[in-house]
């Protein structure tokens, strides 16, 4: 039988972090693209995180749930080894290309239309990392810029940046899609 | 301000990341350059068809499941055989189940019974002077921002002055040892305080008034979080606010 701490830490842990079960399953979907890899991922993320939760501090636990999952989600990549690493911290190519050739699609002709939920998760889903993370975090999961870093551990600019950059993809992507069903 | 500069920044205004003084460079920029003000244009676009999608994904039940199985769990203690036997006495082993399940819904009320004093409690100190709100401001757009990054869950803001109910502001209060957030509302000249915290049960719990003190409290949980509606307005008049309250969140949600 489990002693008393371990119970009434698991049930601190269980209030504390079981109300952002939806975000981090959200965050691991898109990070995934697989319903039950994420699953899997997210299970493996409470546990570390009931593991490591007497060293938690705060300040939020929504960025240090996230933080944890990050790493699981790398390690599943590393799993997949016929796959890319997916979340990549050093400055890629990408990153470092020029803003403006992203949005070539005249912007003020173009209104976008309003689509599915399943066709902009699929735009979404098609981004490059560590784009398409900064994205959701801040798009979807609703994280501050500077959750953000702290949950993927890098600079608030840097953050900034990419946003900007996931955005313009994403707009870009948009836009060429409705070009072409016309 | 180049326009390099200017395509990233305008991210950081669009989500309200930016103090005044950078806003209004940025703004200034976009103002006076027509590419940066269609970009910018297109972007908020952008952000609001996203802001009317729901792009979130719900966790299975059964993950919930397997992680809720996963944690340490409180056993069940083993029957010894005397309290085996004490449940024969009592007639059966049924009743000594029934009797161990009042047991625990006499103990679950004494700790609401407890927070809802303390939630009594934080609203009369709230009426004390200068006590009220933290931030001041009739728009929910402000308010619901402030409690970001303060919180490890931002209440819902909703500005009820078309129903009769002012928002007025919000402030952080203190109740079961937890910081959570309280939602500062008037009607007419009386403060109703909306108290809001998490809770690890998502199941909805319909609204019921207790009165302690004199004052109403009407107590409902809905989507994970637990609230507390305070004041010294009648008790219906404290439902219809609930009422508008949730039809507002509801509306929102669906959105």
């Amino acid at each position: 039988m489990p002693a008393t701490d371990d119970v009434q830490k698991a049930q601190r842990f269980r209030e504390a972090a079981l109300p952002y079960l939806d975000d981090v399953y959200t965050l691991a979907r898109y990070l995934l693209r697989d319903a039950s890899d994420a699953e899997d991922a997210v299970q493996e993320c409470y546990l570390r995180a009931l593991k490591h939760f007497d060293s938690y501090r705060g300040p939020a636990m929504k960025p240090w749930l996230f933080a944890i999952l990050r790493n699981v989600c790398n390690a599943e990549y590393a799993r997949r080894a016929h796959r890319p690493s997916a979340i990549e911290d050093t400055p890629g190519a990408a990153e470092q290309t020029p803003l403006w050739q992203e949005s070539e699609v005249s912007p003020e002709t173009e209104v976008l239309r309003s689509r599915d939920a399943g066709a902009i998760r699929k735009l979404i889903d098609a981004l490059a990392e560590p784009f398409k993370e900064t994205f959701v975090l801040r798009e979807i999961n609703n994280l501050s810029y500077r959750e953000i870093a702290e949950a993927v551990g890098v600079p608030v600019g840097t953050v900034m940046s990419r946003l900007a950059r996931a955005r313009a993809m994403l707009r870009a992507a948009w836009t060429a899609e409705e070009e072409q069903a016309k | 301000m180049t326009c390099d500069e200017a395509r990233i920044l305008l991210h950081a205004l669009l989500d309200n990341e930016l103090d005044a003084g950078h806003a209004r460079e940025v703004e200034a920029h976009i103002a006076s350059c027509s590419d940066c003000t269609a970009e910018f244009a297109a972007q908020r676009e952008m952000q609001r068809v996203l802001a009317d999608t729901n792009l979130r994904y719900t966790a299975p039940a059964s993950l919930r499941a397997r992680i809720e199985t996963s944690l340490p769990q409180a056993q069940h203690q083993q029957p010894t055989r005397r309290s085996v036997l004490r449940g024969f006495a009592m007639g059966s082993a049924v009743s000594a189940l029934a009797a161990s399940g009042v047991v625990a819904v006499v103990l679950r009320q004494d700790d609401q019974q407890r927070i809802l004093s303390e939630v009594v409690s934080a609203h009369l100190r709230s009426l004390q002077a200068g006590h009220l709100t933290d931030v001041v401001s009739t728009d929910q757009h402000t308010v619901k921002p402030w409690f970001n990054g303060k919180l490890d869950v931002a209440p819902p803001v909703i500005d009820l002055t078309a129903q009769g109910f002012t928002l007025v502001g919000g402030r952080l209060d203190y109740i079961d040892a937890r910081a959570i957030g309280a939602v500062v509302y008037k009607r007419r000249q009386h403060v109703i305080n909306l108290f809001v915290s998490q809770t690890s049960s998502t199941e909805h719990r319909p609204p019921k008034t207790q009165t302690m003190q004199g004052f109403n409290c009407r107590r409902w949980g809905d989507r994970g979080l637990n609230f507390w509606a305070v004041s010294d307005i009648g008790a219906d008049e404290l439902a219809e606010f609930v009422d508008k309250l949730e039809a507002a969140m509801k509306a929102n949600v669906e959105g």
